[in-house]
């Protein structure tokens, strides 16, 4: 018998249906990847398994664990299951810890409630767990605070609570998603070692078929709350015989069609960063000592023709978009020049900058958060035109905005709707239309696609190619994720703790990386071919 | 945590000097002068001056701001003009009445106000929680004096319980003690009632805010029953805007509560005030103002530190 059991899972809220008649099954010790773009219901799938589902959720079927019928099992037994028998990981490390307690009282608050140990021995289990997932005593003392930590060590501190008691089954959900690529690599090393040594089962949730393919031994495809696909994970993602899983797997490596690499051209250069540093004051730690400061961004040089897309890759933290909100002029470098269209940046005036704003645009990574819910369409798209030197006209203002949201794929009559009224994908168009309305000559697009679903991602990826093409944009491309980097860009900078550890052309860096933070960052960036071949070539191997 | 109280206490004294600039100047710039006031209408050019030589009024304006503030400095708060007695002595008399109903205020609507709220969004969208709710919005639209009459009616009138009013000293022994109590209870229940409705409301919000918080979720993923986690981990998140609140309303209380002293016939700091502004009695009012001006920095300084102490992540920013 399995050890998890799902047997015709329906779940509603209100009157939505969020899940489907799912099955699924997980067998001891077996990785079981859940995939599916957001709304899919992989979240929900798991919540039920925990039975923390949100109070209006009515769900239906059977989900059995360990002989235990979860779905009419009294909250008590409940208790006794979760944390004990099922440990469960989320997405976002930055909210999963309680900020007023600390990492020791968290991890050991499980063990003491479930084993009824007494503080010192729960203290010292808590200790040899925390050592386990990679925060050894004499560096992360149990008294410290999650605030105290960055985002890789909270998320294994998570990982510490949810295996404290060695569950048979672990439910991870998305537990990289929020994390770079190298971090990324290291939580999902540590997972993989942690299922192995305690023969746990794993069920982890991702949208990122390459981290699944990585992980998993069976994956089940979800999709609008219904099974697509279930089967061996080589099989499945390499015969590809289900459509959506195709279409899955084609838009998580889509290269969108482009126009042929720019020859370096030895006209003027739109933007030029000579030697940019930016630093920021620390706070004094008494009266008397010096102010220490610390380098964001250290001596950066480089060159963006018009035309060109440049992608900034590197790790969270390592001064991207410091950087860009230099080059925006949101920003003043300590030291160094920004030329844009040959004029200076650093040193001018709001007023002086406006023809400056008016040619670079930016859009940003949360398509949600970016937007005024209160605004028409219309009025958000219009925002930048009143950089130009000529206040259009009300006419003459929405046919700007018309000719924009074409230019993305929108209809010009969408100007009348409301955010709330798009899907993410479209509200990604919308801001890239917000920022051509004035034809800039430049974009600074700081992850773009990031919060996207792959297969919008796909289609987003190929509107800036269109958009390239069309009308002659050039991008600076900020992303963590390299496959978006090799898709969309001529040239690749690497930048890594404030500087500029290598740049090139994108193939060349990227297939061959030269430095150290550079071959990390590619050696940690899942890749589907890559991850597959590996599953067959062991498969054929046992 | 030391060097972030001396630098609050620092700020603090600050604070008190700007006050003491604003308090003495506006009250000086105000019409109605005191000796006129003492002596009447229709006292002499010759008497009026003599009294006014007396009091100092025809010294330099700065010169007396900066007696004034020495005085302060060394615990002479200067004469009352009507009462004849040193500012400090009736101020200490006052505060012997209105600081212990400040408390017992305070106190009670806490003690109702937290465990309601925290049930209330325990409950949320229950009929409890409508109910609580409802009764917190009766709670703050009642006004005081007339909830403070209900009382007396009730408890004095009625059932003979408790004083309706007057307050004769807080006796000595546990007996005096009790009377003091006595008085100031029916009092203190009727300042409480709306502060504890918004205290009350204030902290359903909190918790109900704390409730969605993603560390809640991974607190009952470890196994916690809901109860534990509201207690162990909603409760203390929560604190902060309770806190802010809790300072608020014990410094309204301290002088805010001229309307119930009344209906009580309670000695307490307001009806002084109240006195001291109607008579001109411009050093009182100053003396009562600096000295709620100074309860004020401290209890601000006191909830920072309470926030200190609840949240880590306030503690090594400042």
């Amino acid at each position: 018998m399995s050890l998890l059991e799902i047997e015709k899972l329906s779940l509603s809220i209100g009157r939505t249906p969020i899940l489907q008649d799912i099955d699924l099954a997980i067998e001891e010790g077996q990785v079981m990847g859940l995939v599916g773009e957001s709304g899919s219901g992989k979240s929900m799938t798991a919540l039920a398994v925990m039975k923390l589902l949100p109070h209006a959720a009515r769900a239906s079927g059977r989900i059995r664990f360990g002989g235990i019928d979860i779905l009419s099992a009294p909250e008590a037994a409940m208790c006794r299951l979760r944390g004990d028998d099922i440990g469960m990981v989320f997405q976002e490390p930055m909210t999963a810890l309680n900020p007023v307690k600390t990492i020791g009282e968290q991890v050991a608050e499980g063990i003491r409630w479930h084993t009824g140990a007494n503080r010192a021995d729960a203290e010292a289990r808590a200790r040899a767990m925390l050592e386990r997932v990679g925060l050894p005593e004499r560096q992360f003392p149990l008294s410290r605070y999650p605030h105290q930590l960055s985002g890789g060590q909270r998320q294994r501190v998570v990982i510490a609570i949810a295996c404290a008691l060695k569950p048979k089954l672990l439910i991870a959900d998305e537990p990289t998603t929020a994390l770079d690529v190298v971090l990324q690599a290291q939580i999902l090393d540590l997972l993989r070692s942690l299922v192995e040594e305690d023969r746990m089962s794993l069920l982890l949730i991702s949208h990122d078929l390459a981290v699944v393919a990585e992980m998993a031994d069976r994956i089940t495809v979800l999709r609008h709350g219904r099974v697509m696909e279930a089967g061996e994970t080589a099989a499945a993602l390499t015969q590809r015989r289900h459509p959506y899983t195709r279409q899955l797997a084609e838009a998580s490596t889509h290269v969108p069609a482009r126009a042929a690499a720019l020859r370096e051209s030895d006209g003027e250069a739109l933007l030029q960063v000579e030697g940019v540093t930016r630093d920021y004051p620390l706070p004094r730690r008494s009266l008397l000592s010096r102010r220490q400061s610390i380098r964001a961004v250290d001596n950066v040089t480089f060159a963006l023709q018009p035309g060109q897309t440049v992608a900034l890759v590197g790790r969270s933290g390592c001064g991207k978009s410091t950087l860009a909100r230099m080059i925006l002029a949101l920003d003043r470098p300590t030291g160094g020049t920004i030329r844009f269209q040959g004029m200076t940046l650093q040193d001018k005036g709001e007023e002086a900058l406006r023809p400056v704003r008016r040619h670079m645009q930016v859009v940003f990574q949360d398509p949600y958060g970016s937007f005024d819910p209160r605004h028409r369409v219309e009025r958000l798209v219009a925002e930048p035109l009143h950089l130009l030197d000529e206040r259009p006209d009300r006419r003459r203002r929405r046919a700007l905005v018309a000719e924009a949201l074409e230019q993305v794929g929108l209809a010009a009559a969408d100007m009348e709707k409301y955010p709330h009224e798009f899907s993410g994908g479209q509200r990604q168009r919308i801001s890239i239309a917000r920022a051509i309305i004035t034809r800039p000559k430049l974009i600074v697009a700081d992850e773009p696609v990031s919060a996207l679903d792959v297969s919008i991602r796909a289609q987003i990826l190929d509107l800036f190619a269109d958009l390239n093409r069309r009308l002659g944009l050039a991008y600076l491309f900020i992303t963590h994720d390299l496959t978006v980097a090799r898709a969309v860009a001529d040239h690749v900078m690497v930048m890594h703790e404030g500087r500029i550890v290598e740049a090139g052309p994108a193939r060349a860096v990227l297939d061959q990386p030269r430095t150290q933070p550079a071959r990390a960052l590619v050696a940690a960036a899942p890749d589907l071919e890559r991850a597959l071949q590996r599953r067959l070539a062991r498969a054929s191997a046992g | 945590m030391t060097a972030f109280v001396l630098k609050r206490l620092a700020v603090g004294l600050l604070t008190l000097l700007a006050a003491s600039l604003v308090v003495f100047f506006v009250l000086e710039v105000l019409p109605g002068d005191p000796a006129r006031i003492m002596l009447g209408m229709n006292a002499s050019p010759e008497a009026l001056h003599a009294l006014r030589t007396e009091m100092g009024l025809d010294r330099p304006v700065a010169l007396r701001y900066l007696d004034w503030l020495f005085g302060m400095a060394r615990g002479d708060f200067g004469r009352s003009y009507t009462y004849s007695s040193p500012v400090l002595a009736l101020v200490a008399e006052r505060l012997a009445v209105s600081l212990p109903l400040a408390l017992m205020a305070l106190a009670l609507s806490t003690a109702i106000a937290i465990p309601v709220g925290i049930y209330a969004a325990a409950r949320h969208g229950r009929p409890s929680d409508t109910l609580a709710m409802g009764l917190a919005q009766v709670g703050v639209a009642i006004p005081n004096f007339w909830f403070a009459m209900l009382l007396v009616y009730v408890f004095a009138v009625g059932l003979r319980l408790l004083p309706a009013g007057g307050f004769s000293g807080w006796g000595v022994g546990l007996d005096g003690l009790w009377q003091g109590v006595k008085a100031l209870l029916l009092p203190a229940v009727s300042l409480a009632l709306p502060q504890a409705a918004i205290l009350a409301r204030v902290t359903r919000s909190a918790m109900l805010e704390v409730l969605g918080e993603d560390y809640i979720r991974t607190a009952r993923a470890k196994g916690l029953p809901r109860r534990k986690v509201l207690w162990r981990h909603g409760l203390r998140n929560a604190m902060i805007p309770v806190l802010t609140i809790l300072g608020l309303q014990f410094a309204f209380l301290l002088a805010g509560t001229i309307i119930i002293e009344n209906v009580f016939y309670l000695p307490g700091l307001g009806r002084l005030v109240f006195q001291a502004i109607s008579q001109r009695d411009l050093i009182v009012v100053e003396g009562v103002v600096m000295l709620l001006v100074a309860a004020i920095v401290l209890i601000n300084l006191l909830v920072d530190i309470c926030y200190a102490v609840v949240d880590p992540r306030l503690r090594s920013s400042r």
